[in-house]
């Protein structure tokens, strides 16, 4: 599961574009909407197409994905139970 | 009558203000240029690097431009030849390949020129009239009757209009600010002269 | 002294009709232009619907008489033959006898060849003419040249606001007398570029839209081309022609929130409309009817219901029609602007298809009926990606 979760990091860093960033700045269990690294809605979808993409799960409604990217910790937790890939 | 009070344009990895050269930068690839940019002006605004290039461009140069303006009555009035061609090719490349196929939301909110109006609106909260035309060349003999109906119909204080182009390694861009007072009066023989 | 601006022609082809008539007949008997995909194959054929003009490249050029060697996009084709029938209607034998000129809007361009070519370029160089139809300017120049305008002609490109903008910009020429007339719009035809694209932002419905519904799940993209042709009140009363309706307000905003979602309490539209009733010199309270923007999307309706609730002490009928045709992107407030002037002419409210349940947030209900009743003001609005916000004020008369 850790090395999941920092695998996550540095994706996440690369897929949003998060240049001033790096990923020992990244908690397991920052928020990572809102307050936290301030992603928004277009940053949503695009960690859902990196569900897809690198992990094999797809997910139909986009609503889903506020539960499941709240943190790295939840994140790595919903990956390892259905990932396919 | 109204004047061009400021003017800036980007070109060959150098950014010219009021026909003096202001910035210069050593880098050749455009996204390490724009980000070199960014850097030296000091900027804060982590959304930058999420853009696409020509926002990038269009970022930049209204950043400089905009530097001391305090009225949030400016009109954007966007232009060039090309749309978002640049980025165009990037969603379709994405969408090309059937068995990895993976097309990018955040490329796609970019395959519209006017987004670019969208990120300056969102960086210095202006809530004005704006527009994006494409055209050939510097659309100037569009530009100086709507700039003037703006201004003499109080739809704006100021209005900025900006050449922004963007496609493959081709970049440039030329912005300027028209308002009530300034140096160069606001005629299409000058404006082509500040854009040579 | 500023001149009005009177309508004087009107032309449209969209999913629910290639006339005006057609279009009204459909709306009048709730008959929605929303199918399955058919022109062209897509991956997502079963999970999205649309509002598809059923006629193919072949046919639509055939109907304009254009030679079968040619490289016209289908924007170009449904831009052409709107544009040729609001010249038509307006009455117009010597198009270029008046300063007269062409502000047209899109956002596929001609994206629809370009796609369908972009592997074959290299081993068929007889594709390459395709590639200079691509850009947006194109289709304009292609649709002057196509009705005889030697004049001025300018394209824009705003996303789902253009042809609002092309709208207000005709508008202000006319006024202001840059122009005697003009003819203004927008064309946009179905492509996998859009379709694949809002797909992954994942506001498509697989359903039929529902417009302003609780359970509302997205758009349908749609295509169309729609133009009206502007004139100086002066010019359109000394001919003697019939005037349809006046533009008499207008306004555009920007919502500075977001690239592409609107902000919560509908910033940039409120201000659009404030903007257009400043302009028109009337009061809310004076509007007969809504052309929503009413996309279907969770954000739009929201933020769009919110900014009617701000402006308006009580709203009046409105509805989306893009329950009928769908979301035409740079076409759609050409067609609305259309729908409008109908609704001033026949006196006439159009529903909002499918809709069961009210939205939580507050209590508005669009129109489910048709409705005939006396229409003075009809008030379009449209809402571009980039936050720019546009509204319109159509008047019976000024």
């Amino acid at each position: 599961m850790e090395a999941l979760k920092q695998e996550l990091k540095v994706k996440i860093i690369d897929v949003l574009n998060l240049e001033d960033i790096s990923k020992d700045d990244i908690q397991d269990s920052d928020p990572l909407f809102g307050d936290g690294l301030g992603l928004d809605s277009i940053d949503a979808l695009e960690l859902i197409v990196l569900l897809d993409k690198e992990y094999g799960i797809k997910l139909a409604d986009p609503k889903q994905g506020k539960e499941i990217f709240q943190s790295i910790e939840t994140m790595a937790a919903y990956i390892s139970e259905n990932r396919t890939k | 009558m109204y004047y061009i009070s400021k003017y800036i344009c980007i070109q060959q990895g150098k950014m010219w203000l009021n026909g003096s050269l202001y910035a210069e930068s050593h880098y050749t690839e455009f996204g390490d240029l724009m980000k070199d940019f960014y850097k030296k002006f000091q900027i804060n605004y982590p959304k930058f690097y999420k853009m696409d290039d020509l926002c990038k461009l269009a970022f930049i140069g209204s950043e400089l431009l905009l530097k001391d303006e305090n009225s949030k009555q400016i009109a954007l009035l966007f232009s060039n030849s090309e749309a978002s061609l640049d980025t165009d090719i990037k969603h379709q490349q994405s969408i090309q390949n059937v068995d990895a196929y993976y097309p990018s939301p955040a490329i796609f909110v970019y395959t519209l020129p006017n987004i670019a109006i969208g990120e300056v609106s969102i960086r210095h909260q202006l809530q004005t009239e704006s527009c994006f035309f494409v055209a050939d060349k510097l659309p100037v003999t569009h530009w100086i009757p709507y700039t003037n109906y703006l201004l003499q119909n109080h739809k704006a204080e100021k209005v900025v209009c900006a050449w922004v182009h963007k496609l493959g390694n081709n970049y440039e861009a030329f912005l300027y600010l028209v308002e009530k007072k300034g140096e160069i009066e606001q005629t299409e023989q000058n404006i082509n002269e500040l854009f040579k | 002294m500023r001149t009005k601006v009177a309508i004087t022609g009107i032309g449209i082809i969209s999913s629910i009709g290639k006339t005006v008539e057609e279009n009204f007949h459909a709306l009048v008997s709730k008959k929605s232009g929303i199918s399955r995909l058919e022109n062209f194959y897509s991956k997502h054929v079963n999970d999205i619907k649309v509002g598809e003009i059923k006629h193919t490249n072949e046919e639509l050029a055939s109907l304009l008489h254009l030679p079968l060697e040619h490289s016209y996009s289908r924007t170009f084709l449904l831009g052409a033959y709107a544009a040729k029938q609001a010249v038509i209607s307006a009455q117009i034998s010597d198009i270029n006898e008046l300063r007269t000129g062409l502000i047209s809007s899109t956002s596929v361009g001609g994206m629809d060849l370009t796609e369908k070519h972009y592997k074959s370029y290299d081993a068929h160089p007889e594709y390459l003419p395709y590639i200079k139809s691509h850009h947006a300017g194109d289709s304009t120049q292609k649709i002057a040249d196509y009705i005889g305008l030697k004049g001025f002609a300018t394209t824009l490109s705003t996303a789902c606001s253009s042809a609002a903008n092309a709208i207000m910009m005709g508008a202000t020429m006319v006024e202001n007398g840059l122009l005697d007339r003009v003819i203004v719009g927008g064309t946009d035809a179905l492509s996998k570029f859009t379709i694949n694209g809002f797909k992954t932002l994942m506001i498509l419905s697989d359903t039929d839209n529902t417009p302003f519904d609780q359970n509302r799940k997205g758009l349908n993209l749609g295509e169309a081309a729609a133009y009206l042709v502007l004139e100086s009140e002066y010019i359109a009363q000394a001919s003697g022609k019939k005037i349809l309706a006046y533009i008499s307000g207008y306004g555009n905003a920007n919502d500075a929130f977001h690239q592409t979602a609107s902000s919560e309490n509908g910033e940039g539209a409120y201000l659009s409309m404030k903007k257009a009733f400043e302009k028109a010199q009337i009061q809310p309270s004076e509007i007969d009817y809504i052309n929503a923007h009413g996309t279907a999307t969770p954000n739009n309706d929201l933020s769009e219901g919110r900014a009617l609730l701000r402006i308006f002490s009580s709203v009046p009928a409105f509805s989306s029609t893009k329950s009928y045709t769908g979301h035409t992107l740079a076409a759609a407030a050409a067609i609305e602007a259309v729908y409008s002037v109908l609704s001033l002419q026949e006196n006439c409210i159009f529903p909002t298809l499918n809709f069961q349940t009210p939205m939580e947030e507050f209590h508005l209900i669009p129109a489910t009926e048709v409705y005939y009743t006396p229409i003075e003001h009809v008030l379009s609005n449209s809402f571009g990606f980039g936050g720019n916000c546009s509204t319109l004020i159509f008047s019976k008369d000024l």
